[in-house]
């Protein structure tokens, strides 16, 4: 097995929340998956901002207001660097991935008409199904789905079929949050280019394993999370081409995304603004941009060659437990095992790993889905940073067999 | 016995538990050994959908008293519902509208009966008590 370039134990020390304890043991976090953890050089700029600079932003004449208008774009800029996107205007500070997709199917409603259709995958979680269900429901346009195969890929053979002139949206994760799929997006891109439809990807977890190069997917809109990537919950964004976000009407109307208001009409702001309604969330668009500078020194490569080998590590060792079956298997994955043992309920093993002290997922991951493909009622899942340790997984497969003993 | 009995017998008998091993332990017991519910009334309309886990629960009036079966799928929150059960069946219910389930904090099963847990539980109770408040105005 490859051997790690990272110092993991150093990284470590930056993550205070790492060296708390959980009911008398020290915490073995595996939920990175639902959120990550934040380090000091993070929270050193939370702390910053609020002793330093708070201030509103944009309209201010005074040095508070400037420093913070200036320290918020230049995060829109490093975030606009770390994607590749062409123009920082291409980036939409949003409350998070769920707020980016709804911004996106709401301005579809006025672009889509009657027998229209959109598709998604049947590896989605539950935000990236619901937005469109209710965008069809105000459209009439109808859903379809892209179907996958029992190890948890996508089939592109039936997703080309599905494909026809009447696509006008499709919508795809990147890394499915369930099952830890990496998805081949750049084919499921260019097929729907070639229909001429418009393409979403959601790539809350992928971004924190693997760097998108938005101009070179040539996709259309991307969106993700600052907290899954060490940055903080309530903030996060949408990329758009220029091109669409130009198309698209604004989402919230309110102070910031106006050009001119009068009783009689309102012109809207250019581009961010017109999706900026309303004083945004300063501190954590900056904190994101620091969590972006915090990773990419560390480097993503080294990050995704460590996962993996985390990854291949904790399969093989949870696969020595008696009646452990692994859902999602597929040849391309990030650091996510989500698994059952025998027919014991994952909320049963979830709930004994906790007095243990080890933090995983249980239930159906907001993909039910996915959990109603595979006929269970949820899973176990254990999700991997690259500040998880070989120790960890030692730790969790020592979990999951006391456990199982006490269960069965 | 009284709903405020039961659970003071309930919480005497946790306190002999050294650790949180033997408490789930007990309650893994609980939940394998009690059959709970009769097939027939594990129906959709029974069921209580939790994130986590599935709860079934029914109730029947028998001479102005309220007896409860109720099941889960999964083991731990099975053993909950045994002692619950065991605290409000057989009760009338005018003390089930006014009992509270503090105990469930002295035997050390709090995070269970979190509205965040999402294992059902928390629901159980209201329907429960929902139960309660429907069958008190029958009995009037």
């Amino acid at each position: 097995m490859q051997k790690t370039a990272l110092d993991i134990q150093a990284i470590r020390k930056d993550f205070p929340i790492l060296s708390r304890t959980i009911n008398g043991q020290p915490l073995v976090y595996l939920d990175n998956a639902a959120t990550s953890q934040t380090p000091k050089q993070v929270i050193d700029v939370i702390v910053d901002y609020y002793s330093g600079y708070n201030a509103n932003i944009h309209r201010g004449v005074h040095t508070l207001s400037q420093e913070a208008t200036d320290k918020y774009e230049q995060a829109r800029i490093k975030i606009q660097h770390h994607f590749n996107a062409k123009l920082a205007h291409e980036i939409i500070f949003t409350a998070g991935t769920t707020h980016s997709i709804n911004l996106v199917a709401n301005g579809f409603s006025s672009l889509l008409k009657k027998g229209d259709q959109i598709m998604v995958s049947a590896l989605e979680h539950h935000s990236n199904i619901v937005p469109w269900q209710m965008l069809c429901e105000r459209t009439g346009a109808v859903l379809k789905v892209i179907p996958m195969n029992l190890k948890g890929e996508l089939e592109l053979e039936e997703y080309y079929k599905l494909l026809s002139d009447k696509t006008k949206l499709v919508f795809c994760n990147h890394v499915s949050n369930a099952l830890g799929t990496v998805n081949p997006i750049k084919e499921i891109i260019e097929a729907a280019h070639n229909v001429g439809a418009a393409v979403l990807i959601d790539g809350a977890q992928a971004a924190p394993h693997i760097k998108a190069d938005v101009q070179a997917l040539n996709v259309d809109f991307y969106v993700v999370s600052a907290h899954k990537m060490c940055g903080p919950t309530g903030v996060g964004i949408l990329y758009g081409k220029q091109e669409w976000l130009n198309k698209l009407p604004p989402y919230q109307g309110g102070g910031e995304m106006i050009a001119e208001v009068t009783f009689d009409k309102t012109t809207y702001a250019g581009l961010p603004h017109k999706f900026e309604a309303g004083t945004p969330n300063i501190c954590g668009g900056i904190a994101f941009g620091a969590a972006l500078d915090y990773m990419n020194a560390i480097g993503f490569d080294a990050i995704a060659s460590y996962e993996q080998e985390l990854l291949e590590y904790a399969t093989a060792e949870l696969l020595t437990i008696d009646g452990l079956k692994i859902y999602g298997t597929a040849a391309q994955k990030t650091a996510v095992i989500s698994f059952n043992v025998n027919s014991i309920h994952p909320y049963d093993i979830g709930s004994i790993l906790d007095k243990l002290g080890i933090a995983v997922r249980t239930g159906h991951h907001c993909a039910q889905p996915i959990m109603g493909f595979y006929g269970i009622p949820g899973t176990v899942r254990a999700s991997f940073s690259f500040y998880n340790t070989k120790e960890e997984v030692d730790t969790l497969v020592a979990g999951v067999k006391r456990a199982v003993t006490m269960l069965q | 016995m009284t709903i405020k009995e039961i659970q003071e017998e309930i919480v005497d008998e946790f306190s002999m538990f050294d650790d949180w091993m033997q408490r789930y332990e007990y309650m893994i017991d609980l939940g394998k050994s009690l059959p709970l519910i009769d097939e027939q009334y594990k129906t959709d309309d029974n069921i209580i959908k939790g994130c986590q886990s599935k709860v079934w629960v029914h109730a029947d009036l028998e001479e102005d008293k309220l007896s409860f079966t109720a099941d889960s799928d999964a083991i731990i929150t099975k053993g909950i519902i045994a002692i619950l059960i065991r605290v409000f069946s057989g009760q009338h219910p005018k003390d089930i509208i006014e009992a509270d389930t503090n105990f469930i904090d002295e035997i050390g099963l709090k995070e269970h009966l979190s509205p965040t847990r999402a294992n059902g539980l928390v629901s159980m109770i209201k329907q429960i008590k929902m139960y309660a408040i429907a069958y008190q105005t029958q009995i009037k």
